[in-house]
């Protein structure tokens, strides 16, 4: 039984053995012949003066023996406290043969011990602990796997730490080999707790009841009465009681055993091993994943095609096949955003929504759908999500004798909650007034909504496209691009680029309202702000395992829930004729520590029972302290 | 503004004045919950040392259970027999239950009926602000932390008359629960107030409600159950300091609240029903969360600060409910792991939102 002390579980053990291999139905005493302990009703009385605590254990031992096996095993819990170390290979015969075996039986029994310890309850808990700790760190360090830049940052703030923090992967907590350590252990003594757990529980299922203990009024509920049935009936009335609640009953000797609620055991083992099953569904999608990002202009006829060339960025777990990416691909048509316009949450975003065409396979036909944030497309295995929007002006540049250089919309990346966004316009194919090849870049920020030149401020006032102005600063010279080195094209390289300055030597900048032309000094060209589009980027990704994680969770769910709302609960009906002919009916419930309803049950089976073995009225009182058993056997 | 933005305004405003009702009402269950301890004397029988130091057989508790069956006719009847004498498992002690704060004496016992009915008004009429603040920004009131906080404490203040109308005997729990109750909502209302709104696009789904409502009730009822842990560690040192009569002796002031409180095995029991209760329902919560997780974000577990916590306190909670049946863990050391696990449900919810930044900190604190 789970509530008793260690050493009376463990001999309590102990004897489950002789009892279940010994079908014989015990009789009254049989059972608990092994109870030796004292016969008296107080038997931490007569116990010699000692501390509390160890009359108290006394009385503990002698009441879990008084239960012999009829306590045990109501759970399939290890039984603690057994493996010893210490040397297994005993006696060393002479010789190089004697040796061998000698550390044979050493090698063994310490496996075996080392394996006993970790499939233990207790270093079950202490790894549970250490599981709990461990998350704790990736909690309040940056990860890269989370957030690479402020990894980046930390390391930059924490000189003196990070070589440690590096040392101990305290930026990839989750992946770091303690971590792993930790979870790997507690998954094999989960599994190492699980396979003994389920033979035992199928032993359970085959053998019987445990037969009922001497003294049934030492049990947790209790309940006598007296009848004028015969003994024979009043068992034979119980088991069909019993058995009525689907208890499964078995007569042994004098009485009735009866058991009910194994599903909590079954639950318990589903809710193990489903843990084990979402483990492996989690591996399974970190190992074959694959996530990456795209941003797509507004009206942009290109869209996306799922190939690795087109993401902007991509990351994949080790068995991801790169080569074979599902064929699908799509464009943005527009998109829609919705601010709160009053209030204290004003400029907080209310509704994005990204209309969307896309298409899959070989056929390759297109259909519209939108996505929203909360609203992914599925296509091909893969879902597309919606991360953020933002604006891309449209420009128009012209070179130095008036032909079109460049002309598009470009994104301006998002610096604040109004979107104040920054972002750089680069022209690689521009010629000058004097028809020489040269580049452009240009920098500067996009403001939705410009407070006007009282405003003080060049921040947008608001994410919507209210007044929306462009600032901007050109460059000339060369943009690096042409190296071969991928580059971000968020940033301008000014290395080897020189910035067009005013007539008074300060840096050429303007503010260009939509319409309206920024013209470069010296006849150098020009750039028109022609109007807005707004951007969306997405995250596609493919996760397999998502199914498997939560039909695993689903199990462990129903598992748990009957693991802790079942109880299981023995009970046992004694009937023997009493002295005055009357036939005395004991019957007694024991269940785990916890279970209210014990008593209620008892009285219910009791009241059902007495439909056939009605209660006579009690006899002259009898002094209190007299056994009703007792009293009937004597 | 518009008429509907009007009425939203009025809502919002009805919402504000419940809940501040609501804080002087809990402030008077208070004072009488106090009266009830003040002037609820001590017992005139030290039942718990008599059971602990007296009989060692102990062992019979005299409560029985009556049936109740029902009669052919429709009605009930309550039958006197069969009386189901039960006793405690061995290794724990026996002993009965304290009187509860009133200690039995009459005036004690008025003064905690006013605080009983006082608390149900009080509940009422936080109800009822949490309920005009849901319809004034037509969604779940669970937007941001302000809203969070007060639904959190009415969901434990209604389980705990919830259990008090089942006729379960918790009337001890009153005064740490209104004192904290009263705690949450001044905090709410003064450094995390938030004038109604609606929600970021992120939040708008319907997973919010099912996932922060289970988060909600789990919450408040682990609560309940912290507090009878604490109260058990409390009083099964009480215990054991009567259990050994040579050792240091309680005070007076701790044997008059102690005597008065459950028996530790009582307090043990009920802590551990919460816990066991709950536990399924703070699973499914995590589930739900990583089921939102993988819709918003197309992943359904990241390491998130938010989701790491929530992961923690449900291992630290497993932890408790796998100590339990381990030996050696029982008792005090299992009670502190359970005080331990509630602590990081606490973190989760203060301590993430404010210090720590993540893909969850949208809360609007
Ligand atoms: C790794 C080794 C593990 C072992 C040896 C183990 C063993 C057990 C055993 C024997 C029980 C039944 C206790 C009883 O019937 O009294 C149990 C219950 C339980 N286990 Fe585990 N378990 C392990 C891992 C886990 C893990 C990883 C979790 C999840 C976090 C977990 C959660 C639970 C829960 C919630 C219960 C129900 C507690 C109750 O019945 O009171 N176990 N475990």
């Amino acid at each position: 039984m789970a509530t008793t002390d260690t050493d009376a579980d463990a001999d309590a053990e102990n004897k489950t053995a002789d009892t279940a291999s010994d079908d014989q139905p015990s009789g009254t005493g049989q059972a608990s012949a092994e109870d030796q302990p004292s016969d008296t009703d107080q038997p931490s009385a007569e116990a010699q003066p000692g501390s509390v605590k160890d009359q108290r254990k006394a009385k503990v031992d002698a009441e879990a023996a008084e239960l012999g096996a009829a306590g045990t095993q109501l759970s399939t819990a290890p039984v603690e406290g057994q493996a010893v170390p210490g040397s297994f290979g005993g006696m060393r015969a002479p010789g190089v043969l004697g040796a061998l075996a000698w550390t044979g039986r050493e090698v063994f029994g310490w496996l075996r011990w080392c394996w006993r310890q970790l499939t233990s309850m207790r270093v079950a808990l202490l790894l549970l602990l250490l599981l709990s700790l461990g998350a704790i760190p990736g909690s309040l360090i940056p990860q890269s796997g989370v957030d690479p830049v402020k990894v980046e940052a930390f390391k930059a703030q924490h000189e003196r730490l990070t070589p440690l923090y590096e040392k101990l992967g305290m930026f990839h907590v989750y992946s770091s080999v303690w971590f792993s350590a930790i979870y790997i252990l507690l998954f094999v003594s989960l599994i190492g707790c699980i396979v003994p757990r389920t033979w035992q529980f199928v032993g359970q299922l085959r053998s019987r009841p445990p037969a009922a203990p001497r003294r049934l009024t030492r049990l947790p509920a209790y309940t006598t009465w007296r009848t004028e049935a015969e003994p024979e009936q009043v068992l034979a009335a119980a088991r069909k009681v019993l058995r009525g609640r689907r208890f499964r009953t078995h007569v042994a000797g004098d009485a009735v055993a009866a058991e009910k609620g194994y599903l909590r055991e079954v639950g318990n083992l589903l809710f193990h091993i489903a843990l084990i099953v979402v483990l492996v569904a989690f591996a399974v999608g970190q190992l074959w994943k694959s996530e990456g990002g795209k941003l797509i202009t507004e009206g942009d006829q290109d869209g996306f095609t799922n190939s690795l060339t087109q993401y902007d960025d991509f990351k994949s777990g080790a068995f991801f096949d790169k080569d074979n990416l599902e064929p699908f691909g799509f464009s943005l048509d527009s998109f829609d955003a919705r601010y709160e316009r009053s209030g204290s949450q004003r400029g907080t975003a209310r509704e994005f929504r990204a209309h969307v065409k896309y298409w899959q396979g070989a056929d390759g036909k297109e259909k519209k759908t939108s996505i929203e944030v909360n609203e992914p497309l599925e296509i091909a295995g893969n879902k597309v999500y919606l991360l953020s929007t933002g604006y891309a002006p449209v420009v128009t540049v012209r070179d130095g004798k008036g032909d079109i250089a460049y002309k598009g919309a470009v994104p301006f990346l998002q610096q604040d909650p109004n979107l104040t966004s920054s972002g750089v316009i680069k022209v690689p194919d521009y010629r000058d007034k004097n028809g020489k090849k040269e580049q452009l870049g240009f920098q500067g920020f996009f403001v939705p909504t410009w407070g006007g030149a009282d405003a003080h401020t060049m921040f947008s006032q608001f994410p919507a496209p209210d007044n929306p102005v462009l600032f901007l600063t050109a460059y000339h010279g060369r943009l690096g691009i042409d190296g071969g080195l991928a580059q971000n094209v968020y940033q301008l390289k000014t290395d080897n680029m020189k910035q067009f300055k005013n007539p008074d030597g300060k840096a050429f900048a303007q503010k260009l309202l939509p319409g309206e032309t920024m013209t470069l000094p010296n006849g150098a060209g020009s750039l028109e702000f022609d109007g807005i589009k707004t951007w969306a980027s997405f995250q596609i990704s493919h996760q397999p395992g998502n199914e498997l994680a939560l039909s695993g969770a689903v199990a462990a769910l129903i598992g748990l829930a009957g693991s802790l709302f079942i109880q299981r609960r023995r009970v046992w009906v004694r009937a023997v004729p009493g002295k005055d002919g009357q036939t005395v009916v004991e019957m007694a419930g024991l269940g785990r520590s916890e279970s209210a309803k014990l008593p209620e049950e008892l009285a219910d089976l009791a009241v059902a029972l007495q439909a056939d073995a009605p209660a006579e009225p009690e006899p002259e009182p009898e002094s209190e302290s007299t056994d009703p058993a007792e009293g009937a056997r004597a | 503004m518009n008429l509907a933005a009007a009425a939203n305004e009025n809502l919002a405003n009805t919402s504000n004045v419940l809940i501040y009702s609501a804080m002087a009402v809990y402030t008077l269950a208070f004072i009488a919950y106090i009266a009830e301890w003040v002037f609820g004397s001590r017992s005139k029988v030290s039942r718990t040392s008599a059971a602990l130091a007296g009989s060692t057989t102990g062992a019979q508790r005299a409560s029985t259970v009556t049936v109740r069956v029902a009669e052919k006719g429709g009605g009930t009847a309550v039958l006197e027999r069969p009386k189901v004498v039960t006793r405690s498992v061995a290794g724990t002690r026996d002993v009965p239950d304290g009187p509860g704060a009133s200690g039995g004496t009459e005036k004690g016992d008025l003064y905690g009926r006013i605080a009983v009915s006082l608390t149900v008004l009080a509940a009422l009429l936080h109800v009822g602000g949490v309920l005009s603040r849901a319809l004034s920004v037509e969604r779940a009131p669970w937007g941001n932390m302000y809203e969070f906080s007060i639904t959190l404490s009415m969901v434990a203040v209604v389980a705990y008359v919830v259990l008090l109308a089942c006729g379960k005997n918790v009337r001890w729990i009153g005064l740490p629960l209104v004192t904290t109750a009263l705690l949450d909502l001044g905090l709410a209302v003064s450094v995390l107030y938030t004038s109604s709104d609606q929600l970021v696009p992120a939040l708008d789904s319907y997973w919010l409600w099912i996932h922060v409502s289970c988060a909600i009730i789990s919450g408040a009822v682990l609560y309940l159950g912290a507090v009878a842990t604490a109260l058990f560690l409390f009083r099964d040192r009480y215990e054991t300091k009567l259990e050994n009569p040579e050792g240091k002796q309680p005070s007076s002031f701790a044997a008059s609240v102690m005597e008065r409180l459950p028996s530790a095995a009582t307090l043990d029991k009920f802590a551990y029903r919460i816990n066991a209760t709950v536990f399924p329902l703070w699973t499914f919560t995590l589930i739900a969360g990583a089921i939102w997780a993988e819709k918003a974000w197309g992943r359904y577990w990241g390491w998130d600060p938010k989701e790491v916590w929530t992961f923690i306190t449900w291992v630290a909670y497993a932890c408790y409910l796998h100590a339990r049946a381990t030996a050696g863990w029982k008792g005090r050391k299992a009670a502190y792991l359970a005080l331990i696990a509630f602590a990081c449900f606490l973190f989760n919810y203060y301590g993430v939102n404010i210090f720590v930044t993540g893909k969850h900190s949208y809360a609007g604190v």
